[in-house]
């Protein structure tokens, strides 16, 4: 008779707090609520906007409360972190050959990032001037 | 002069006697250039013979010493005592595989999905819908064409990959890391005609679908071979064969 | 010996929200931040004049066809790509439970969101 029996190791649900790494992986994915929020905040200003002047600089107002000013501080922190990690992860989806050669992932992040300069440039620039 | 010392935990586990995995630790003359796996060796000739623990090659290259060091997935013969002490160390059988006996595990689950995906090559047919015999030729690769599967055929099935992936902890049904990359490797090639039967295992849910993208797979793989950008390569497939699919149903 | 059954292999569609995620998460990465730091911080602490932040200048962009849909598309696709993430989290925290409506409460609020956002653009017109 067979003596083996495998012994199997529960999961635990706080399994992600449990290694850095994996730590770091629902951070990135939980930037996902932060953003959802603000997608959310600018619905509502799309409403306001529509409602008419007043209405509209109601919603500007009330971006000034303290309360919002952190939300945004925060939410802006973890949009950037989506950004850097979405960027460090962009070459392992890119599969673009060079006379046989992949292209070095080091191209593929800087491009990102130079993209990334020039579009927050540019919006700022659209913004003010 | 004295010896320095490196303390061991060892995550034990015997079948025949235990019905829990229980920690047993073992003191082991510390030296720069010893191993984890000479370590073990070490534990196994000295202080306790009932030890149990899979080793072959000691050269990175049999896949047979896999194990959790501090955590971490590793090879126990690339891994180095050096780069823990004078911490301690604790090891244990590999994340997200059923414990066999002490460092063993059962990886029937991970050898039977290696299989699933067809890991040869799969010849086109001829006219006569037979197989492409070697008497009707070779078959031809540029360097550039190898190249492009290259990185994806170092797989030593070592399993680091498997222990690494929350994923596959979570639904043992995902097809995992070094299974889809080893399937990337063969649709990659250029001599295999097998793809279209492979995209039906990507396809699934439990195809590349089951994958969030961690990463972590990448990170502990001892041979660069980078399995989290196979599976990608593998969504942005599935997704064309998507499109097709829409448009010319089967 | 029996004949081995060939597995029967189910297509997933995840493709169609792996496409829309990825999309959103483009455009999450290059243009969330400056726009974060532009409508929550800069403007609302006075560090940038309005400028073209205004009333009249947003609102004649928002009733043009392409400022229409850039607004849209500003709004509406984070959601898509955020949606997606928070729906496969609630997997790795384990929530079990009715995996089905998950997925239709997930992708159905960015659905109504986008549909919202979409109707008030029109009524702009």
């Amino acid at each position: 008779m067979s003596k083996r029996k495998p012994y199997t190791r529960e999961l635990p649900t706080d399994w992600w707090m449990k290694q850095l790494f994996y730590t770091k992986y629902m951070l990135r994915e939980g930037s996902s609520v932060l953003i959802s929020i603000y997608s959310l905040i600018l619905a509502w200003g799309v409403l306001r906007l529509s409602q008419g002047e007043v209405a509209f600089n109601g919603w500007l107002e009330a971006l000034q409360n303290p309360f919002a000013i952190l939300l945004h501080l925060i939410a802006l922190v973890f949009a950037l972190y989506h950004t850097i990690t979405w960027f460090s992860l962009a070459p392992k989806a890119v599969d673009l050959w060079i006379k046989g050669k992949r292209l070095d992932d080091k191209v593929i992040i800087s491009g990102h990032y130079a993209a990334f300069i020039v579009a927050t440039v540019l919006c700022l620039l659209i913004i003010t001037l | 002069m004295n010896q320095k010392i490196i303390e061991i935990d060892i995550l034990r586990y015997r079948p025949e006697e235990d019905d829990h995995p229980f920690t047993q630790t073992f003191d082991v003359p510390y030296s720069a250039d010893m191993s984890i796996l000479e370590a073990l060796q070490y534990i196994k000739d000295h202080l306790d013979s009932s030890i149990s623990f899979r080793w072959s090659c000691r050269m990175a290259i049999c896949g047979s010493c896999g194990l959790m060091v501090n955590g971490v997935p590793k090879l126990g013969c690339k891994a180095f005592l050096r780069d823990y002490f004078p911490k301690r160390i604790s090891l244990e059988p590999l994340a997200n595989f059923p414990i066999e006996r002490d460092l063993v595990v059962v990886m029937d689950d991970f050898i039977n999905k290696l299989e699933e995906i067809k890991p040869y090559i799969i010849p086109e047919k001829n006219e006569a819908g037979d197989k492409k015999c070697l008497s009707e030729g070779a078959y031809k690769q540029t360097p550039e064409q190898m190249e492009k599967y290259r990185q994806f055929s170092m797989c030593i099935n070592c399993g680091l990959c498997y222990a690494a992936c929350p994923q596959y902890a979570l639904d043992k049904k995902f097809i995992g890391p070094a299974a889809l990359t080893l399937l990337a490797r063969y649709n990659r090639d250029n001599r295999d005609a097998g793809s279209a039967e492979r995209m039906k295992i990507v396809n699934q849910e439990e195809g590349v679908w089951g994958c969030t993208f961690v990463g972590y797979c990448s990170v502990v793989c001892p041979k660069g071979v980078d399995p989290a950008a196979a599976i990608q390569l593998l969504k942005v497939e599935s997704s064309k064969d998507y499109l097709i699919g829409m448009f010319k149903p089967e | 010996m029996t004949e081995q059954k060939e597995k029967k292999y189910i297509r997933s569609h995840e493709p169609i929200f792996w496409g829309l995620f990825g999309a959103g998460g483009m455009l999450t990465a290059f243009l969330t931040p400056v726009m974060i730091l532009i409508t929550g911080l800069l403007i609302p602490l006075g560090i940038i004049d309005k400028g073209n932040f205004n009333y009249q200048t947003l609102h004649s962009f928002a009733t043009s066809w392409y400022g229409a849909a850039i607004v849209l598309v500003l709004v509406a696709l984070p959601l898509w790509h955020t949606l997606h993430r928070i729906f496969h989290a609630l997997h790795d925290l384990g929530v079990k439970r009715g995996r089905d409506w998950q997925q239709v409460l997930c992708y159905g609020f960015a659905f109504a969101v986008s549909v919202f956002t979409f109707t008030i653009l029109l009524q702009m017109f």
